[in-house]
């Protein structure tokens, strides 16, 4: 009992994850900086930041809707901190508290954090929050179904493990599914629906900072607005090493960076597109590409 | 451990950008201060779009009558504590517009300003080392 509380609270759950997931947010400013020719802040920015926030004021807006305003913010982070907890255990230790099934609920706890951003937008009686989260419930219909049909291709190819270790195990084995046409074309699909879910550049019109404000965060100050800014920064963590671990062969500080810094690349080279232009591209090009790997995948290529 | 909370004050300034009624030329000039050349991220000064993310908002402009409601509003609506820095001559003294019929108040006759940055338009550097004031002015106070 107090090693799965130290395994949820301490390691690898809540703190290392956090503290991780901290420093890739200092990468990701970092490198676009230099992409920009910037120098770029310190490494320690990012922890200066979240502690200016919890010293802030609260503030809720007239007509909000209260207890949703201050727990909707502490649902995603209890959701993303559940879910690193998996995936950094799975990583770790093949045979380890995993159970048959984990990674159908890791994909439902990833999904709430997003969910969690909308109904705290939608409770801050803002209409420009409204409209984000508009946007943002748009935005993960067009990206879910690419995504768990390109996280289908590993369950394919293992002939139905379900078991997050056990795909793992299976890579170590038999090499990693990237290596396979399939694989490919369902890590690129994934990489993308990830881009959305984390709400980087060309997928981030829930927020669009020149357009709407700030848009699902417009009303949102101090410690709540630091945690949001936490969960994704732990989202940061956990999505990479989940795609690490089911297509690239389990967890390597390399790999792990590889897919970040082509994350931030493609967020620094791209506009960002509306809502109808993003939901076309998830439903037809990512779609089409995505049965095409599970296609491949149960033809065993 | 004040030191610190003191330096996480200092060192993530988040800058919400209001114009009230100026040529846009001190704007420009805001912009500027975030550009390759200077680049205030070095010290974690970022722009935010949301008042309620600020720790400081300049003000720039000539605070005319129909801006003057909106921004008591903003200050309100800031989460404290938020400094105001006033950057352009209209904003700090009212500049050429100071006997206007549309701009009767100045700016720090409205809000508590804790910077004045005069120029027409100010210049980049000059925004930096005013904003270096502040900070002298915030870690000697406490």
């Amino acid at each position: 009992m107090i090693r799965y509380l130290f395994n949820f609270l301490i390691f690898p759950g809540f703190l290392f994850t956090a503290i991780f997931g901290l420093l890739v947010t200092w990468v990701d400013r970092k490198v676009s900086a230099r992409v920009q020719w910037r120098v770029g802040p310190p490494w320690y920015q990012s922890f200066l930041d979240l502690v200016k926030l919890s010293m802030k004021e609260i503030t809720v807006p007239q007509g909000a809707s209260r207890p949703l305003f201050f727990l909707s913010p502490l649902l995603g982070l209890s959701a993303v901190m559940l879910s690193s907890t998996f995936i950094w255990l799975a990583n770790m230790d093949f045979s380890s508290i995993g159970f048959t099934g984990d990674l159908i609920v890791i994909v439902y706890l990833l999904t709430l954090p997003s969910l969690a951003v909308m109904l705290g937008a939608s409770a801050s009686a803002n209409p420009l929050a409204s409209l984000g989260a508009s946007r943002e419930i748009k935005l993960m219909l067009a990206y879910e179904l690419p995504f768990i049909l390109s996280l289908s291709v590993p369950i394919i190819k293992t002939g139905g493990l379900l078991r997050l270790g056990q795909i793992a195990a299976y890579q170590a084995a038999n090499g990693p599914f990237v290596f396979s046409a399939s694989g490919i074309l369902a890590v690129l699909v994934a990489v993308f629906c990830v881009q959305a879910k984390l709400g980087l550049v060309p997928f981030d019109m829930a927020e669009a900072e020149t357009e709407i404000m700030g848009g699902v965060f417009i009303e949102y100050s101090g410690i709540l607005l630091a945690i949001f800014k936490l969960t994704r920064a732990m989202m940061m963590v956990a999505l990479p090493v989940l795609l690490v671990t089911l297509f690239l062969g389990g967890f390597g500080l390399w790999k792990y960076l590889i897919l970040v810094v082509a994350a931030i690349l493609i967020k620094n080279t791209n506009p960002r597109v509306k809502i109808d232009q993003a939901m076309r591209f998830f439903w037809g090009k990512m779609t089409m590409l995505a049965t095409l790997a599970v296609l491949l995948a149960i033809a065993g290529l | 451990m004040m030191g610190f909370r003191l330096k996480a004050l200092t060192k993530s300034i988040w800058v919400y950008h209001m114009s009230t009624g100026s040529c846009n030329n001190c704007d420009i000039e805001i912009l500027d201060m975030l550009t390759p050349r200077f680049d205030a991220e070095r010290f974690g000064i970022t722009l935010v779009g949301s008042i309620r993310h600020a720790d400081a908002i300049l003000v720039t402009g000539s605070l005319n009558l129909k801006a003057l409601p909106l921004i008591k509003k903003i200050y309100a609506q800031a989460p404290k504590p938020c400094v105001v820095i006033a950057i352009g001559t209209c904003a700090c003294g009212q500049g050429i517009f100071r006997n206007g019929p549309n701009c009767p108040d100045p700016v720090d006759s409205v809000l508590p300003v804790d910077v004045y940055i005069p120029g027409c338009p100010p210049k980049p550097e000059a925004m930096i080392a005013g904003i270096t004031k502040l900070i002298e002015k915030l870690t000697s106070k406490k």
